[in-house]
């Protein structure tokens, strides 16, 4: 079976429709799959659920397909940086759903693993906690939470092989490699595909076989906060 | 008069301990690695994917595939691994972060945290703070003692949405140190300037006072 497509119009083919949950890897704009949110955005698709840290900014990242209205619902843990997306939010059309970082981490490793649920202290007292199963281990009190699965996810690498052996980058691995394992289908954009046989089979981050269809992207790598340190002249 | 926010993370560099792993939240907290002393050896995470965080880059070794929680441009150390976020907050919820300093927007004299909602104003969401606060071994808190309207942050019980629930072990203040023992807050350090009648006059949690209090004079 031939993973390796042309761009991501062609990896995204057949498998978008309306309603569809999708996860997105990244933090912030780093190790985001631009390419695949494009096609997205080019594919017309409507009523997403977007499973995602965070929702990009204002023209860039995730913010595109809200700025095009295409997004119904997020689950997210952080969505600071997006003036639509507060406009939407406020005004009723987009739904929201927050978990707490390492829940959402965990939801989605889970969701892959086929873990259905478990438990964790994160949120015991606050209002993640509501409506929620309460048990006690070992005398401390913990929450259930869900596993999170998509119909599509779409994460970032920096290389692959063409069996879609994916090692990623520094802080731009993040939410990608769980959110490989937990979609039905799992597209991924890269840097690069090496030869078969030249990535270090002891250095593969995510496994191939979480891997359905893989592309070679163009990448803008956008920077939120560019911070620098001068210097010292001597 | 008090402490400013620059003193306040000096104060606070003195909870880390040689060989901790450190995990120091956005704003005044991160100002803390500027302080850290030559003679201890102190691991900094970062939740989304990094141990032995650097300083920030020379303008030509910016990547922007390096970035921390707060989504700046850092750099690595020869000592660094990267990881998944699910890895990071395996470190964070099991325990393996020895300390985690942040900011906070109410405390509560049960060591109860609020830190990332306000009702009725927009959400932007709690990050990594639920899991911190729920996972990191200890808690230590810096903050301004009064907010901006002048009323005090240290509550008998917060008022705002909890990031955590009797969480927080240590809050360093503009005014003073403060632990959360079992039957309220004791004051253990008054910052130069701050009197007994002006934290009383600015604080709503019950709280005693230590008798070997430590008062620091001006700098």
């Amino acid at each position: 079976m031939k993973k390796v497509f042309a761009d991501a119009q062609a990896a995204l083919d057949g498998l978008v429709f309306d309603g569809m949950t999708i996860m997105a890897g990244g933090f912030g704009l780093c190790g985001i799959p631009e390419n695949s949110i494009a096609a997205l955005h080019k594919s017309g698709v409507k009523g997403l659920t977007v499973i995602s840290n965070n929702c990009g900014v204002d023209g860039f990242g995730l913010g595109v397909l809200l700025d095009a209205k295409q997004i119904k619902k997020m689950v997210s843990s952080y969505v600071g940086e997006n003036k639509e997306f507060e406009r939407q939010f406020l005004s009723g059309e987009l739904e929201l759903e927050f978990n707490p970082q390492g829940t959402l981490a965990e939801r989605i490793r889970a969701g892959g693993a086929g873990i259905p649920g478990f438990f964790t202290k994160t949120g015991v007292g606050t209002l993640i906690a509501e409506g929620k199963e309460h048990r006690d281990f070992e005398g401390e009190t913990f929450i259930m939470e869900t596993g999170l699965k998509a119909d599509v996810s779409i994460v970032k690498a920096w290389k692959a092989d063409p069996q879609g052996n994916l090692v990623f980058r520094k802080t731009a691995r993040n939410f990608n490699p769980m959110m490989a394992t937990a979609g039905k289908v799992t597209v991924a954009e890269v840097e690069e595909i090496v030869e078969l046989g030249s990535l270090d089979p002891d250095e593969i981050h995510t496994p191939g076989i979480f891997v359905q269809r893989l592309f070679v992207g163009e990448f803008e790598k956008r920077i939120e906060q560019r911070t620098i340190r001068e210097r010292e002249v001597a | 008069m008090a402490w400013t926010r620059d003193e306040m993370a000096a104060r606070a560099a003195q909870e880390l301990e040689d060989g901790f792993y450190v995990n120091l939240g956005i704003g005044i907290p991160t100002l803390v690695a500027n302080h850290i002393a030559d003679d201890i050896d102190v691991t900094l995470q970062s939740e989304n994917g990094m141990l032995g965080m650097g300083p920030f880059p020379f303008d030509d070794d910016v990547d922007p595939d390096l970035i921390n929680a707060g989504k700046q441009t850092i750099t690595e150390l020869r000592r660094t691994s990267y990881f998944s976020s699910a890895d990071s907050f395996a470190m964070i919820r099991g325990g393996h972060i020895d300390l985690s300093i942040l900011g906070a927007m109410e405390i509560s004299e049960k060591g109860d945290i609020a830190n990332w909602m306000i009702p009725g104003k927009l959400v932007k969401g709690m990050g990594g703070a639920m899991d911190l606060v729920a996972g990191v071994k200890r808690v230590v808190v810096i903050m301004d003692h009064a907010n901006k309207k002048g009323e005090p942050k240290l509550l008998r019980e917060c008022t705002l949405p909890l990031t955590g629930q009797a969480c927080v072990h240590r809050i360093i203040t503009t005014l003073g140190v403060f632990d959360v023992v079992e039957d309220g807050l004791k004051l253990i350090e008054l910052a130069p300037g701050a009197t007994l009648a002006l934290l009383a006059e600015q604080t709503d949690a019950k709280y005693t006072v230590a008798d070997n209090l430590l008062e620091h004079e001006a700098a």
